[in-house]
């Protein structure tokens, strides 16, 4: 169904309104029920043994002592799941990484999984397993793994992308490129050319709740499994597939979620839960501990890059080209890729080129986080030109003014923008009151900006008006954000009822059609235009049965404030029906009334931010600490603008984290050597200012209210924000993400010697 | 196996359990009580979301063993609010939009309400050192102070 989307002069009478979220209540209460919070009676616990090394064959697993101890009801080892991929890498990927195959690819790769009575009896079984590693030389670094003296992970991975296709295989699974233009020659044209290799470490999305489950299959082949996810559907099609069962026969109910960021856009332990309730014939628990979360659940890639910028004296750029690195764990996966298509997005560049490197290491399966790969990239490209703008003599707002993405800019990696709110964001950032702020003894002050796609993708919505007039909205992505009160926004918005009227619930799978996972900052667009369309879909129906009850043609009534009216005079003279008076009358004309609707969410908008920083130095130290810091960011339309405000504050809480303190650190021996929150440490209360905000509101044109999606370019910017600060804290340009303590010392003390 | 049997009082509620001598707490609050408002974030004590008290002291109960609340009074989030009516933290975190997901919710409410308690009039570096042993990954804290502000200036009565 076309929707219209002229929205000039339109009006809203709930959407932009901040009422109270629909879960708040059980949220504040400890009612609402998480992953961990569900127990099925029956239930057995299950543990997973994991790997201690890096990279080794497995020559034996040895479960028969662990299978005699009292109270094992099932163990299970990659024989309980064959592979049945039929030739799809990315599924057998999946598979493997779930379980190990013949090798362990990384430190906490599983091997083995245990289901007893209790965890004290799990935990027994897995010591009593056996396991045979004939130890082979690792690599964890990204760079040393692209060396050709780096020993290789996978012996069936051969580049692609180059011409002609590598004899040899190699831990560089796939290379791209981007860009139009003549670099050679915009460098050429250059005055100043500003060129670095800008490093940053790998982070952990840092969910506070563990990945958890209870799975349940019965017998005759049908499941239930409960998960926190961000996917329901997505978690069922892949579990389906690799278990080797019919997707109908596999009902999923999705938990509330603990925080996702993208690591809950992937299947780990669910699979092995799932073969364990299978083999012990009863509901099973698998709850990750925060140890494997941090060793074996979805990190983001750690990164080098190549940046090299060129500019005429006036602020014009004339050339930009990036070779980016980044690895996808022990996997292959396009992560360079996304990085390389996001870096020089917010710029209007006549000659560009982005040049993308795959990396395969022996570290965990990296996920997705937030805006994938895109903060990385933005902290090469926005230091680079802060640097460019420094050899110029030129403000560093300025130049980016000059060089900002327009409507009709054909963007680095391909597309023609729209109306886009780049130049919005730096106009406002130009004129905020914290650029003028003075700064205090070792402050300095740091922006960027930060582009990210926004996704659409499959997504439904049922709306079914109950016999006392108020409705449901089912829906099939998951809240991890507020999203319930902004579905039920619009939904009222659209039918003309209260919001308090209007009750919105995440349906399981087997409730509603397939839904693509929230991710991409996808929620409210996408279910946002299957609910407008869901319940433009149900006023048909609602004044359809109007016309029956004053026996009037359909086309001759309208839906005005929550009622059915004549439409015009012509049409008769009767008092508008409420919605309850149509809802109490159904049975008689034609039963239940609904509105439903399935698409493919097309023309999510692109959206931009800018990000100023202030920072404090302790020269002595090393020790930095944010003192102020703002979000200024296009929502196209803020449905709840709280919680557009708290994806803003979000998001920049975890790119400031990024960049001052967390990172993977590996040993020698090739295992993480900081797998807690004690010493993988994210930002914590005190540690941050209040973070201003600024909802800029350039409508998006594929959305009828204006939407793009705002949950993710608010990480983006944050690592060079804070990074340029730094450098004009500390005089020094930083090159290297986490700028941690040790770290800005050892740069202090080197400009001293 | 034998356990350790405890007499304690939740909420202003007479409890017994038998546990285990070595279980923490939580999981005695969670997996033999079925009260789950506490969460497990990492169970070592460093994230905070499965805040109680006990005598009034704010406490992680990952890093209490339940044979230890004995005779004791334990506070934990269903015993937050009054029948029906929220306790102003409750009310306040909803009207601020100080949760996301929810799951640190539970803890920040028991220690900011433990702070509060302390001190009725904190400054924002005293809530934010008050909080600073509860991790939330999604707000990045700025609406939560809020919330305990307006709390507090509400239950002073300013």
């Amino acid at each position: 169904m076309p929707l219209d989307t002229n929205f000039t002069n339109q009006k809203f009478k709930q959407v932009g309104t901040r009422p109270l979220r629909p879960d708040g209540v059980d949220k504040v209460t400890g009612r609402a029920k998480y992953g961990a919070d569900y127990n099925a009676p029956g239930q057995l616990i299950a543990l997973v043994l994991r790997s201690p090394h890096a990279h080794a064959r497995i020559k034996k697993i040895d479960t028969s002592k662990a299978e005699k101890l009292a109270g094992v009801k099932a163990i299970i080892t990659s024989a309980d799941l064959p592979d049945l991929t039929a030739g799809d890498r990315g599924m057998r990927d999946m598979l493997e990484n779930c379980m190990a195959r013949k090798k362990v690819l990384y430190d906490g790769h599983a091997v083995a999984a245990v289901a007893a009575i209790d965890q004290t009896t799990a935990r027994k079984a897995l010591k009593l397993i056996q396991v045979d590693y004939e130890i082979l030389p690792h690599v964890t670094d990204l760079d040393e793994a692209l060396k050709p003296s780096a020993p290789v992970i996978h012996n069936d991975i051969f580049t692609e992308g180059v011409e002609p296709k590598p004899t040899k295989p190699s831990n560089n699974n796939k290379r791209a490129s981007f860009g139009h233009g003549d670099i050679e020659q915009g460098f050429k044209d250059a005055d100043v050319i500003v060129e670095h290799t800008y490093k940053t470490e790998q982070t952990h999305q840092g969910y506070i709740e563990p990945h958890a489950c209870v799975a349940n299959v019965s017998p005759d082949g049908q499941g239930e499994l409960w998960v926190c996810t961000q996917g329901h559907f997505v978690y069922r099609n892949q579990c389906a597939a690799l278990l080797g069962m019919d997707i109908s026969k596999l009902r999923v109910t999705a938990s509330e979620i603990g925080g996702g960021f993208g690591g809950k856009t992937h299947i780990w332990t669910e699979p092995l839960a799932l073969a364990l309730s299978r083999k012990a014939n009863r509901p099973v628990k698998l709850t990750m501990s925060r140890e494997e979360v941090f060793r074996c659940s979805g990190p983001t890639s750690s990164t080098s890059i190549d940046m090299k910028i060129g500019a005429k004296r006036d602020g014009t750029i004339t050339a930009a080209h990036g070779v980016l690195r980044y690895h996808g764990g022990a996997f292959p996966a396009t992560w360079a890729e996304f990085g390389a298509m996001t870096a020089f997005a917010c710029y209007d560049l006549k000659n560009v080129k982005s040049e993308s490197i795959e990396v395969i290491v022996n570290r965990p399966k990296t996920a997705a986080y937030r805006a994938p790969s895109a903060p990385m990239a933005a902290f090469a490209v926005e230091s680079a030109i802060d640097e460019l703008a420094k050899k110029i003599g030129m403000d560093a707002v300025e130049l980016r003014i000059r060089n900002a993405a327009k409507q009709g800019t054909k963007s680095s990696y391909g597309p023609v923008y729209g109306p886009i709110g780049i130049g919005a964001t730096l106009e406002a950032a130009k004129n905020h009151a914290h650029m003028k702020a003075p700064l205090g003894k070792n402050q300095g002050r740091g922006m960027a900006c930060g582009f990210w796609f926004n996704f659409g993708g499959q997504t439904c919505c049922d709306i079914n008006v109950t016999p006392d007039g108020t409705v449901t909205v089912a829906v099939g992505t998951i809240d991890v954000g507020g999203s319930r009160a902004s579905i039920g926004l619009m939904a009222a918005e659209e039918l003309g009822l209260p919001y308090e009227n209007v009750r919105v619930v995440i349906a399981d799978t087997s409730s509603l059609g397939h839904n693509d996972m929230t991710d991409g900052s996808r929620g409210t667009f996408s279910t946002g235009l299957a609910t407008i369309a869901a319940a433009r879909n149900c006023i048909k129906v609602l004044c359809a049965r109007a016309a029956k009850m004053w026996d009037i043609p359909e086309d001759a009534v309208v839906w005005e404030d929550g009622h059915a009216k004549p439409a015009g005079t012509n049409a008769g003279n009767f008092p508008p029906l409420s919605i309850k008076e149509i809802a109490a009358a159904a049975g008689n004309t034609g039963g239940p009334i609904a509105g439903h609707n399935e698409l493919v969410a097309d023309g999510a908008g692109v959206s931009f931010a800018t990000h100023i920083c202030d920072i404090e130095v302790d020269p002595e130290t090393g020790r930095s600490t944010v003192k102020r810091y703002t979000v200024i960011q296009d929502a196209g339309k803020a449905i709840h603008p709280s919680y557009v405000e708290g994806q803003y504050q979000g998001g920049a809480a975890q790119g400031i984290g990024w960049a001052l303190n967390e990172e993977y650190i590996y040993g020698k021996d090739g295992r993480l050597q900081n797998a807690g929150f004690l010493d993988y440490r994210i930002p914590v209360c005190s540690d941050l200012p209040f973070i201003d905000t600024m909802i800029l509101e350039i409508p998006n044109p594929n959305h009828p209210y204006g939407v793009r999606g705002v949950g993710e370019t608010s990480i983006v910017p944050p690592l060079a924000a804070v990074a340029n600060a730094m450098s004009n804290a500390v005089g020094i340009r930083m090159t290297h993400i986490p700028m941690s303590p040790p770290r800005v010392l050892k740069a202090i003390s080197a400009r001293k010697h | 196996m034998s356990g350790v049997h405890v007499t304690t009082t939740i909420n202003g509620d007479a409890v017994e359990f038998v546990c285990n001598a070595d279980e923490p707490l939580l999981d005695v609050l969670r997996n033999r009580l079925g009260m789950t408002g506490a969460k497990e974030g990492c169970g070592t004590g460093d994230c905070g979301a499965c805040s109680v008290t006990i005598n009034g002291r704010l406490v992680c109960s990952c890093l209490v063993l339940g044979a230890e609340i004995q005779g004791a009074k334990v506070g934990t989030i269903e015993g937050m609010a009054k029948g029906d009516k929220l306790h102003p933290l409750q009310q306040n975190f909803i009207s601020h939009a100080a949760l996301q997901c929810g799951i640190c919710t539970p803890g920040f409410l028991i220690a900011a309400k433990a702070l509060l308690d302390k001190n009725p009039d904190p400054s924002e570096e005293e809530i934010r050192f008050g909080l600073a042993g509860n991790l939330c990954r999604c707000t990045g804290y700025d609406k939560i102070v809020r919330a305990v502000q307006a709390t507090a200036k509400e239950m002073r009565g300013a």
